[in-house]
């Protein structure tokens, strides 16, 4: 772009005219590259070190007294036997659980919404769509102090459960894993196959308990905010269907079930598939629910990965192992991300559709989807 | 559009296996099916909207009566002992203070920031700039969650810790929001600007008279969702802050969840915090009620 500034002549060729842009460039994108190196490159870079070091949480760990342990603080939290590794397997559990089921209900609920308001004919689409949306915007501390209230011993969703003869649990002090109680376990113990070998410091049993009745409430809650955002999406997608495929459907005698298993689910691959991964990703990301409401308890059963490696380093000052934990967390939902541009590049959107796609995408990782 | 697709729905939904139904009278079956449909909306709709109606019912309760009664939506005895706990013996208009701060400061800078880098990367012809955006679509991808040890350990070494800088500036740039904006300044013809630079205009002039006034449906996207998000934000300020001068209200009152500055449940004071700080998003979902819940198209055709 060095151009060799001709004297303009008569509104100038298009090299003059644009002499300088290269400098406003530069000016222009300055202070985000500022931001995003100082906040980001460069912390990841210390915490990356961190992870490789003794350093206790006293001075700066630049500093010279701090010295490098190399994999030291990974082998803590994989292998060794220690609570390290045991806290570490718990998190890890318990997230997976709560991916394994939130992905998929959320997925088929948003789903399942934007069908229904999709519709012209609809009295009052206006306000549904508004109803269905609105938790998505409230902050997840509003929304998880109110859960705690619905879902506590005497609140609304026990009086509920009582006025069908149910016996509500006691939500948030029940660490019993669900499988576990559909299996009449309890707390008690498993089979000796399972109890004696295991993985991460826990035993198969304990990987199998299901998640907590605890996590199941904080469960509702991710589906109960994330539906409308993803309603949205689906939504978008929804409209940039063209009709004429299911009119030839219907022509051909298709019932409406058929239809839309075999015309508009398929046009709707590309959605899905972004729903489903920012799904997985933003759910690899709870904290702010569980800092506000759980703190991990009952019985660790709501630790998740990033609350652990919050603890870790700044309740319990062991900042390597809080580092790793949190490079490890990077590294599993890096995947799932580099998995879903990969995907999506492949699939033939068109242009013209793919850019209001990838807005409404963009706005919903803004949004930090899943992870309030 | 909307009428097309919404054709397609209701076919999809629930019109009668062959062919389509005559215009003027339903068939029974179809009245059925309508009425179904909207039995089925509004249960879902009840299940949305009533834990919020408990929210601010409950807030007006007493402690008591909070966990005796907690459905009834109105309250036997109205009492305002939360509101005025809140307001007056406590922390909380500090909370609120800091947190409208931090919002107002964090939204005007990421609209303009971020507006001028997307527009530098959509039209600015500069050596560096794919590798500047590459930076971007990069940075969109790290989790903010595996941030929190990073983020206070570079604060901490820039001496920003515990202070409203420090607050601040981190969240002053949101790669998504850099990449709306290119988005939607690539949208745009170029011709005006064209124009505007034979006539001698310099591109800081071009960018905020020319090109920035036009940009406003995207602008104000970025603005619901810098507002939305700082306003919401929790794990920043966590790792960010110390001191309880600096408590926002999302730290504030997680720590009230928590348990700190009660003894018993205290349903009502929390939930009236809870209302409380609800409130700003849920009037900024209003006004913009439309835009939002057309991202797609507000975002680029406005």
């Amino acid at each position: 772009m060095t151009t060799t500034a001709s004297a303009p002549r008569r509104g100038g060729s298009s090299a003059g005219i644009r002499r300088g842009e290269g400098l406003a460039g530069w000016l222009f994108t300055l202070p985000i590259i500022v931001i995003l190196g100082l906040f980001l490159f460069i912390p990841v870079l210390m915490a990356l070190w961190v992870s490789f070091s003794d350093w206790s949480g006293r001075g700066s760990p630049l500093s010279s007294n701090v010295s490098f342990v190399g994999g030291e603080n990974y082998a803590a939290i994989t292998s060794g036997g220690g609570l390290a590794e045991r806290n570490f397997g718990i998190a890890l559990r318990n997230n997976a659980w709560y991916v394994l089921l939130v992905v998929p209900l959320q997925t088929a609920l948003s789903l399942f919404l934007a069908v229904l308001v999709n519709r012209a004919v609809l009295r009052g689409r206006g306000f549904f769509r508004t109803a269905f949306y609105f938790p998505s915007v409230t902050s997840s501390v509003a929304i998880t102090v109110l859960w705690l209230f619905l879902f506590s011993t005497t609140g609304v969703i026990n009086e509920a459960l009582s006025w069908i003869g149910i016996n509500g649990p006691n939500w948030f002090n029940d660490p019993r894993g669900i499988l576990h109680i559909a299996l009449g376990a309890g707390g008690g113990s498993g089979p000796e196959a399972l109890t004696s070998s295991g993985f991460l410091g826990i035993t198969w049993w304990e990987w199998l308990a299901g998640p907590s009745v605890a996590l199941t409430a904080l469960i509702f809650m991710a589906v109960f905010t994330t539906s409308g955002t993803f309603m949205l999406l689906f939504l978008a997608a929804l409209q940039n269907i063209g009709v004429e495929l299911n009119e030839a459907a219907m022509m051909d005698g298709a019932n409406a079930w058929q239809r839309f298993w075999l015309i508009t689910l398929p046009q709707l691959r590309p959605t899905l598939f972004t729903v489903l991964t920012l799904g997985l990703i933003g759910c690899w990301q709870v904290f702010d629910q569980i800092y506000t409401g759980t703190q991990g308890a009952p019985g660790k059963t709501t630790i998740t990965p990033a609350y652990l490696s919050y603890t870790s380093a700044f309740t319990d000052q062991q900042w390597g192992i809080g580092a790793a934990i949190s490079f490890i967390l990077f590294l599993i939902i890096i995947v799932f991300t580099i998995f879903q541009r990969w995907a999506l590049r492949e699939r033939a959107v068109s242009r013209r559709r793919r850019r209001p796609y990838q807005q409404a995408v963009a706005a919903a990782e803004a949004r930090k989807v899943g992870a309030s | 559009m909307t009428t097309t697709t919404a054709l397609t729905q209701e076919a999809v939904l629930d019109g009668p296996p062959a062919p389509p139904p005559p215009r003027r009278r339903m068939p029974p079956a179809r009245i059925v099916a309508q009425v179904l449909l909207y039995l089925l909306l509004i249960v879902i709709a009840v299940i949305y909207i009533f834990p919020f109606l408990v929210q601010v019912a409950t807030s007006f309760k007493t402690d008591t009566e909070a966990t005796s009664d907690p459905v009834s939506l109105i309250p036997s005895t109205i009492t305002f002992a939360a509101y005025e706990r809140l307001f007056t013996r406590s922390d909380f208009p500090l909370w609120f203070a800091n947190s409208a701060v931090v919002t107002v400061l964090v939204t005007l800078g990421r609209v303009f920031f971020v507006s001028l880098a997307g527009y530098a990367l959509a039209r600015l012809r500069f050596r560096g700039r794919g590798v500047v955006f590459a930076m971007v679509v990069a940075v969109m991808a790290v989790p903010s969650v595996v941030l929190l040890i990073p983020k206070f350990l570079v604060l901490n070494q820039l001496g920003l810790y515990n202070s409203y800088a420090g607050m601040i500036i981190p969240l002053l740039v949101d790669a998504a929001g850099v990449f709306i904006m290119k988005n939607f300044f690539e949208s745009i013809p170029p011709s005006v600007e064209e124009q505007a630079r034979i006539d001698g205009a310099g591109t800081f002039r071009i960018f905020w008279s020319i090109v920035l006034p036009m940009a406003r449906p995207a602008l104000v996207t970025i603005v619901i969702l810098s507002f939305q998000g700082s306003w919401n934000e929790l794990s920043h300020f966590i790792v960010s802050t110390q001191s309880p001068e600096l408590t926002t209200l999302t730290k504030g009152v997680a720590g009230l969840a928590s348990g700190q500055l009660s003894q018993g449940n205290q349903y009502p004071l929390k939930l009236a915090a809870a209302a409380i700080m609800t409130i700003p998003v849920a009037v900024m979902f209003f006004i913009f009620q439309k835009r939002i819940m057309n991202t797609t198209e507000g975002a680029v055709k406005g």
